[in-house]
């Protein structure tokens, strides 16, 4: 089984998850390209972070007409995994499968630090070995990663235990300090926070790894 | 096929829209034997700019050093390259975009980006870091604030959307900078294939291929609109400014890489300045051949251009290849795989001409080499004294300051005329000069951390430091190699003393690779000048090549290439000319055999012990000096003196020995003395640690202030833990050599305080917060005054 790395023209985070899961973690992994419709012999599918297409109209707006990404909604309806990192969360709620946007950040400017994180839910496999309170330390890279619902889906998301990750200290003014939701069916997770730089002792801390390994098994 | 030689306009008005004098004209038809006609004498404009040719600068710099055991490209090429050893090379390049930068901030950064990545690219190396080297005015005046905000906005914007870490830099402000930033993009990239990729064309009849963007009429004129000064005036060559597409420069550089592997381009050249013109004539000249160019077949933006616009179009993410015969497809395939542009646009001849068509009529028929060879060289006199002003600089001495009191001192002009400071004070407005304080408002906007190799962040060490790891493969190797990158240059100390500021930038960049670990290679230098035509500026320049040439050689790093500018000055409304700090920055690459032996600035632990390591000089005076420091200008308002002598040969023991130091890993941190002296720079090692320190000196006979904050002397702050106490004092028996000497200053405390003695007397006691709180609010509080 492997790992399925969509590349968009404009993704720039491809060769990052790659290194991270198949040079750090040791999995199997591919690129897929935009335009294939193939995602056979897959147990996940990385959106990767990056400026897909440009990002002209609005990042992720042009990225949910990618052929790959109408093989992806059949991929998740029947429980494939899926991982929407900065970039690939915009993708994931422009694509309708997860609620919300993503806009400008409150401060307006581009944002890359590293940022503390509460586990909010372990209802889902992404996080499980945490308990809710736990803290993790990722980088962010982002422009537009100011997280926007209107009150009744933030409600249905705190019903559902649906967001997972939560801001310590709220960088870029997302409603309600979220970092990172999933889906109902908890099989699709949207961040943006970046694991892939977070699972080399190299270069940074390891608190990327749970994240990415949960993609397999 | 016909020839539309027009030769029906009016020669004058048009030497003037190119730039080019009358005795340019006389050479340029006597390289011809007859005159040229409109598109062809704007060939010409450009080609012989100072931008692409220079004109006033190519005396100079043949001064430099530029072969080593390991360069392996030197000056000449899109970029210099060096040899890492494992089958790895680096390539690497400096250059400015300043005038483009001061009239439309946003797009003259990001192009100016963009330019350098496509220098790196185009040999065949995958780009894996950038790094900056801005100058501005003070933050007090708005538009300076505007430009900054721009500038850094732009280079963001392009470096983030490209996905190459911008990991360091250097930023600092003075008023000279006033209307005429300085922006300078450096690069680097790492080489795998066996190959370099050349620029200059080969195989007769091999086919020209255009790939990228489309050609529009942006960019028009920009390499002559570069080589002039800024007046009022300028904001109206704003289509003379580029517009930068990132994410095409991205598909571009994938692409590049996919064909370049395969091995069916002979020769690549980026469009950049002068666009069409530039890369066909550089790629003809350089390769002994002549192209053909057809512009009905160039992708074009807009209907109805002209052979001038075409030609002199600077168009961004454009590039030109000659590739083997039947392979056209199969490489333009690559490139529209990425939805770019790509068309067989020419073909290479025999014949050394650069011959162009448009509508089945010859419209430019020119030998390459009377554009691009021996162009014009302005002969400028070099006045033999320094000038009347700087000798009187020279005059300048520390007995001309205030008596000192014993807790601090009354100041001598400039905002805090006759006001008394104490130490803790004068350090605390120290960290807040923006040249010295923390530029976490500007790299924060940066990703530094893309591609998974930065291993240290902007701001903790000296250098930026990334991980060497092929990019053709994910999985982990043995090898543990990195790559330090800086960039550097003490304007104030150049705008005093060319010769020594010069040297001092080059002695500085080399220091700042050594304090994280690595062993300097390469140098790449951006010489950011006022106009050469002034007997001044031009002995400012000759003054600076020669320090760069003088440092680079003791030093053994040879210079690669790099990029001139000049004409940065102003032109105020009353017709006063106000120059530019000459700025010679200095852009310098090392090796780091093994990246666990590396060092950063911050304090470790508690208890470690500080230590001073500086050469021991006869007399101190001309070494180490307040003489045009940062704190005679900030505190005491003024710019003045003569700037420290750097003892090369000195400097280079001292290196050594601090490499040795840390490849043996008996420090925990290292750090060099620089902006603010010792004061500031015990106070950065505890601001990024939040460790505070106790220091007790044993200075006599000493101007407190000078103790404190004076700068110069090739001096590093270093601190080592108690655990390797014996084997540092081994390791100093055995190899300490003269004249470096050690000096335990202190050691660091748990307290959050920094605490300076001297013969146990407290001359400065502050608390780490406030100290912090400083530094890190300086540039936010100014820029939030907007």
């Amino acid at each position: 089984m492997s790992i399925g790395i969509v590349v968009f023209p404009g993704s720039n985070c491809d060769r990052d998850v790659r290194w991270a899961t198949e040079g750090c973690l040791g999995f199997s992994t591919k690129f897929l390209w935009h335009e294939s419709r193939d995602l056979s012999g897959l147990e996940a599918v990385v959106l990767p972070g990056g400026f897909s297409y440009g990002d002209y109209l609005r990042c992720g707006a042009i990225a949910r007409f990618a052929p790959v990404l109408e093989a992806l909604i059949e991929f998740v309806d029947n429980g494939g995994k899926v991982l929407g990192i900065c970039n690939g969360f915009q993708v994931l709620t422009e694509l309708g499968l997860l609620p919300g946007a993503l806009t400008r950040n409150s401060g307006l400017h581009f944002v890359c630090k590293d940022v503390e994180l509460e586990v909010v839910s372990q209802r889902t496999s992404w996080l499980q070995n945490k308990n809710p309170g736990d803290l993790l330390t990722l980088p962010i890279a982002h422009g537009e990663g100011r997280y926007q619902c209107s009150k009744d889906t933030l409600h249905k998301l705190e019903d559902e235990d649906a967001i997972a990750l939560r801001y310590l200290i709220n960088p870029n003014g997302s409603i309600s300090d979220i970092a990172g939701i999933t889906n109902k069916s908890g099989n699709v997770l949207g961040l943006m926070p970046h694991p892939e730089r977070a699972c080399d002792p190299l270069t940074g801390t390891l608190d990327g790894r749970e994240i990415l390994e949960a993609l397999i098994g | 096929m016909q020839s539309s030689i027009s030769l029906d306009y009016d020669i004058q008005k048009a030497l003037r829209k190119e730039g080019l004098s009358n005795e340019d004209f006389k050479e340029i038809c006597r390289r011809l034997d007859r005159k040229p006609n409109r598109t062809e004498l704007g060939m010409f404009g450009v080609m012989w700019s100072e931008h692409c040719c220079y004109r006033n600068s190519k005396q100079l710099l043949t001064s430099f050093p530029t072969t080593g055991p390991r360069i392996l490209v030197g000056p000449g090429e899109n970029a210099g390259v060096v040899d890492l050893g494992d089958g790895l090379n680096l390539a690497f390049k400096i250059e400015s975009h300043n005038h483009p930068s001061a009239i439309e901030p946003f797009q003259g950064a990001a192009t100016g980006v963009g330019g350098i990545l496509r220098d790196i690219f185009t040999m065949g190396a995958r780009p894996i870091a950038i790094l900056n080297s801005l100058r501005f005015g003070p933050l007090e005046d708005e538009k300076n604030i505007g430009l900054l905000e721009g500038v850094v906005s732009g280079i963001s914007h392009y470096g983030n959307c490209v996905g190459v870490p911008t990991v360091g830099g250097e930023v600092s402000f003075d008023s000279s900078y006033s209307g005429n930033p300085l922006v300078n993009a450096m690069a680097l990239g790492l080489l795998e294939t066996k190959d370099i990729v050349c620029s200059g064309a080969k195989g007769i009849g091999y086919p020209v291929i255009y790939v990228g963007s489309t050609t529009g009429r942006d960019g028009m004129g920009g390499a002559s609109f570069a080589s002039s000064e800024l007046t009022n005036s300028s904001l109206d060559d704003r289509p003379a400014v580029q517009v930068g597409d990132p994410f095409l420069e991205k598909g571009l550089i994938e692409a590049c890489l996919d064909v370049f592997k395969i091995g069916n381009v002979v020769a690549a050249q980026d469009m950049g300045a002068a666009g069409l013109t530039c890369s066909t004539s550089e790629m003809a000249s350089k390769g002994g051949v002549g192209i053909e160019l057809n512009l009905d077949l160039v992708p074009a933006r807009e209907k109805g251009m002209t052979p001038y616009e075409f030609l002199l179009s600077e168009s961004q993410e454009r590039m030109l290849f000659v590739v083997k015969p039947g392979k056209e497809e199969s490489v333009m395939d690559s490139f529209r795989k990425w939805g770019l542009q790509a068309s067989v646009v020419g073909k290479v001849l025999r014949e050394n001409i650069v011959r162009v068509i448009q509508n089945n009529e010859i419209v430019a028929d020119l030998p390459a080499s009377a554009l691009a060879d021996d162009t014009p060289i302005d002969k400028h006199k070099l006045i033999s004294d320094p000038p009347q002003d700087i000798e009187d600089h020279w005059k300048w001495n520390e007995n001309l300051l205030p008596n000192i009191q014993k807790s601090g001192i009354q100041c001598l002009s400039g905002q805090y005329k006759d006001q008394f400071l104490n130490w803790n004070q004068i350090l605390i407005k120290l960290l807040d000069d923006p040249t010295i304080a923390s530029k976490r408002w500007i790299y924060s906007q940066y990703d530094h951390q893309i591609q998974s190799n930065t291993v240290i962040l902007p701001g903790k060490a000296d250098a930026a430091v990334i991980r060497l790891r092929s990019q053709n493969n994910y999985s982990y190797s043995k090898s543990n190699k990195g790559i330090a990158a800086v960039v550097d240059c003490q304007n104030r100390w150049v705008s005093l003393d060319p010769l020594r500021g010069s040297i001092a930038s080059v002695a500085e960049a080399s220091r700042n690779l050594v304090c994280v670990g690595a062993q300097p290679l390469a140098v790449t230098d951006n010489l950011n000048f006022p106009s050469p035509e002034t007997d001044k500026g031009y002995w400012q320049l000759a003054s600076a090549c020669q320090g760069i040439s003088e440092a680079c050689n003791v030093l053994s790093t040879p210079v690669t290439g790099g990029n001139v500018s000049l004409y940065n000055e102003t032109r105020d409304s009353e017709g006063k000319i106000q120059p530019i700090h000459p700025t010679p920055v200095i852009g310098m690459v090392g090796l780091i055999d093994n990246l666990e032996q590396i060092c950063s600035l911050s304090w470790k632990n508690e208890r470690d012990s500080i230590y001073l390591i500086a050469p021991k000089f006869q007399s101190d005076d001309q070494y180490l000096t307040l003489s045009a420091s940062s704190y005679l200008e900030v505190i005491h308002g003024l710019q003045t003196g003569r700037p420290p002598l750097i003892d090369l040969n000195i400097e280079k023991k001292l290196q050594s020995f601090l490499l040795n130091l840390i490849k043996n890993k008996l420090l925990s941190s290292a750090h060099d003395i620089s902006d603010g002296g010792l004061a500031v720079a015990l106070s950065e090692s505890s601001i990024d640690s939040g460790l505070g320190v106790d220091i007790n000196l044993f200075v006599e006979n000493q101007r407190i202030d000078k103790v404190l904050f004076a700068e110069g002397g090739s001096r590093i702050i270093v601190s080592v833990s108690s655990e390797k106490f014996i084997e540092w004092d081994n390791f100093i028996s055995e190899s300490l050599i003269e004249p470096i000497t050690i000096t335990h200053l202190g050691s660091v405390i748990k307290e959050p305080q920094i605490r300076i003695s001297n013969n146990n007397q407290v001359l400065l006691d502050e608390s780490l917060s406030l100290i912090k709180d400083s530094y890190e609010s300086s540039i936010p509080r100014r820029v939030k005054s907007l």
